[in-house]
């Protein structure tokens, strides 16, 4: 990953936390962008969630969305203009709780569209609460003894879960946790973008990310989390892909 | 003369809207406004336009606030408990400034309730229903003729305020076929160019739309400021209604939608017997025809109030003519409509 700042973002510093992997996934969308050329065509969904500046930092057209909706409003945006390219950035509580419906929805329709999913295994913004991709044992500020799969259910693994759909494209699971990781992510998210330039259709990538504040870790801890435990859970890989046939 | 279409209200509805230019539906299933995605669902691609059976409401009102934002005329119709549903989306939109028009084809409630017509979601309807303070442009139709020009109206309404229009009808209206006069689609006036739309910034600055407002702490007030200020704009401008023999009126019967069509026979019996009695029956519900009541309660002895709800309307005519006349009420919800016999007998019994 080059460190001069894709022109794609703006100038502006972000109000992410040190150690937090929001900033990562939004240098990697949008040197893939850039690197497309696609900044003029796209238009860029902002989550309710700790991304919801999103328009702050992409230099793109942006609509921010009701939480969790961000599907439907993409869905319509993509429909009635199908030459943009249309992608939907959302976190674990926006896209797999409040958002279920709309994400397996859209997904199973096929829409031509680009998902950025990033699981932080936690609610950030709302101050470190339960997300539905907490893990068993892990402590939030609505499961303080640890999340107990008889009483919270295990945490749901989205691209496991969207690969029974007949209607989805491509599903990739990666991390901002190493440099090796990130090389693979922006790969997965090019292409994730890539497949909607071509309309092969429902492309989501989910991405692993570091939450330090609200995990109450260190940054160096956080990354270690991630590496150790979350991708225990959350296994990487490629779970669905029907362009390579 | 205009062709003659007959058709149910629900079709007259997507008929005058696919001629207003809407290019974008989205809806779900909810008896009695069925016949509105089903009649879509070949009628709007058949005109070039997008048609998609939502996952659920709130995925439809949110499908509005993308396609609006994309530019295009859009639409959502439901039925009463679909339409709360939907009322995070339309504060959104309300917010966002985002043109669209949703229809309303009410049902008896509370609850599941049932689906025979009812007027239960007046306050729901005027007075917001989703948070904050925002308006919505409330229109109630009382003929199929009315639901095609006025879905038509709503249209203009959206994009000339930027704001979201409510088609607040009925089961009955939504159900009964009545011959329509297909009349032509003519802009009320020049639409303002849509400089909000979201196209990809080519050439451009990039474009974003919005509800949240943390630049400062007087952001979001100055939001507010702004959406007052257009809301006393459309009252100043907006408001349809019919006046029916009030001229010599000592009473006036007041309803809006299918209750008023039905009160107006009842009017016509009542003078029949000598009764001078008139109709007040306003087209638009939000603004409210403040005016027209206030002139009348100079000069009428007495008010009667006919509703399809157990009492919502009646307090909007309460505060336009400042309780300065007797109201009386005949109304129940739940799915009970009056006959014009019920409402002849009951402008009999208070005249
Ligand atoms: C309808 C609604 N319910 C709840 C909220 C409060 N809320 C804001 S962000 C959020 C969760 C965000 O978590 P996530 O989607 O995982 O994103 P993160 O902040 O972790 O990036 C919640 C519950 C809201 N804004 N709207
Ligand atoms: S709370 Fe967590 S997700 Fe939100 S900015 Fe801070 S580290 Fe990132």
């Amino acid at each position: 990953m080059s460190f001069t700042k894709s022109s794609v973002l703006k100038d502006q510093a972000t109000h992410y936390c040190p150690g937090c992997g929001h900033g990562i996934a939004h240098r990697i969308v949008a040197e893939v962008i850039e690197e497309l050329d696609i900044r003029e065509k796209v238009i860029a969904t902002a989550p309710v969630g700790c991304a919801v500046l999103l328009y702050d930092y992409f230099n793109c057209d942006i609509i921010e969305c009701a939480h969790g909706r961000s599907p439907a409003a993409a869905t319509a945006i993509k429909r009635v203009r199908p030459e943009n390219i249309v992608f939907t950035y959302q976190g674990d509580g926006d896209l797999a709780a409040i958002g279920m419906a709309e994400t397996i929805h859209t997904a199973n329709r096929g829409e031509n569209i680009t998902v950025i999913f990033i699981n932080n295994a936690i609610y950030g913004m709302t101050g470190g609460q339960m997300a539905p991709t907490t893990l068993i044992g892990q402590k939030s500020t609505t499961s303080p003894a640890g999340r107990d799969a008889n009483n919270e259910g295990p945490p749901i693994r989205i691209c496991e879960l969207l690969s029974s759909l007949d209607g989805v494209t491509y599903l990739e699971r990666v991390s901002v946790s190493s440099a090796k990781d990130v090389i693979r992510a922006k790969k997965a998210v090019k292409k994730a973008f890539t497949n909607q330039i071509e309309g092969k259709g429902y492309s989501l990538v989910e991405i692993l990310s570091m939450c330090p504040t609200d995990w109450k870790l260190s940054p160096k801890h956080s990354v270690d989390f991630v590496n150790k435990e979350m991708k225990e859970a959350f296994p990487l890989g490629v779970f669905k892909d029907l362009t390579s046939s | 003369m205009a062709e003659k279409i007959l058709l149910k209200g629900n079709e007259v509805m997507v008929e005058a809207a696919l001629a207003a230019g809407c290019r974008f539906f989205a809806g779900y299933p909810i008896t009695p406004q069925n016949e509105v995605p089903e009649y879509m669902s070949y009628r709007m691609p058949e005109s070039g336009g997008v048609f998609i059976q939502a996952e659920s409401e709130i995925a439809a009102i949110n499908m509005m606030f993308g396609a609006s934002a994309a530019g295009v005329r859009c639409m959502t119709s439901s039925s009463s408990p679909g339409i709360s549903l939907k009322q995070e989306g339309i504060s959104y939109i309300a917010a966002g400034e985002l043109p669209c028009v949703i229809a309303n084809i009410q049902r008896g409630g509370p609850g599941l309730g049932n689906i025979r017509a009812a007027q239960g979601d007046y306050f729901q309807a005027v007075k917001g229903g989703g948070h904050g303070d925002y308006r919505l442009i409330v229109i109630a139709p009382g003929t199929c003729q009315e639901m095609y020009d006025l879905t038509m109206k709503a249209f203009d309404y959206a994009d000339l305020y930027r704001n979201p229009v409510l088609i607040l009808g009925d089961g009955i209206l939504g159900q009964m076929a009545e011959p329509v006069e297909r009349n032509e689609y003519v802009p009320l006036c020049e639409m303002p160019e849509k400089d909000y739309v979201l196209d990809g910034c080519k050439g451009r600055e990039p474009r974003v739309i919005k509800t949240l407002k943390l630049e400062s702490n007087q952001a979001l007030i100055d939001h507010n400021i702004h959406l007052q200020a257009k809301y006393a704009k459309i009252e100043e401008e907006l408001c349809l209604l019919e006046e029916y023999r009030t001229d010599d009126a000592e009473v006036v019967v007041t309803a809006y939608g299918i209750a008023g069509r039905i009160a107006k026979g009842a009017v016509n019996m009542a003078r029949d017997k000598g009764l001078k009695v008139g109709l007040l029956r306003p087209m638009t519900l939000w603004p409210f025809p403040e005016a027209a009541f206030e002139r009348l309660a100079d000069k009428v002895r007495k008010f009667l109030v006919v509703e399809m709800s157990c009492g919502q309307y009646i307090e909007d005519v309460r505060l336009a003519t400042k309780c300065s006349k007797v109201v009386e009420f005949l109304g129940m919800g739940g799915g009970w409509y009056p006959t014009p016999e019920n409402i002849l007998e009951k402008i009999e019994a208070v005249y």
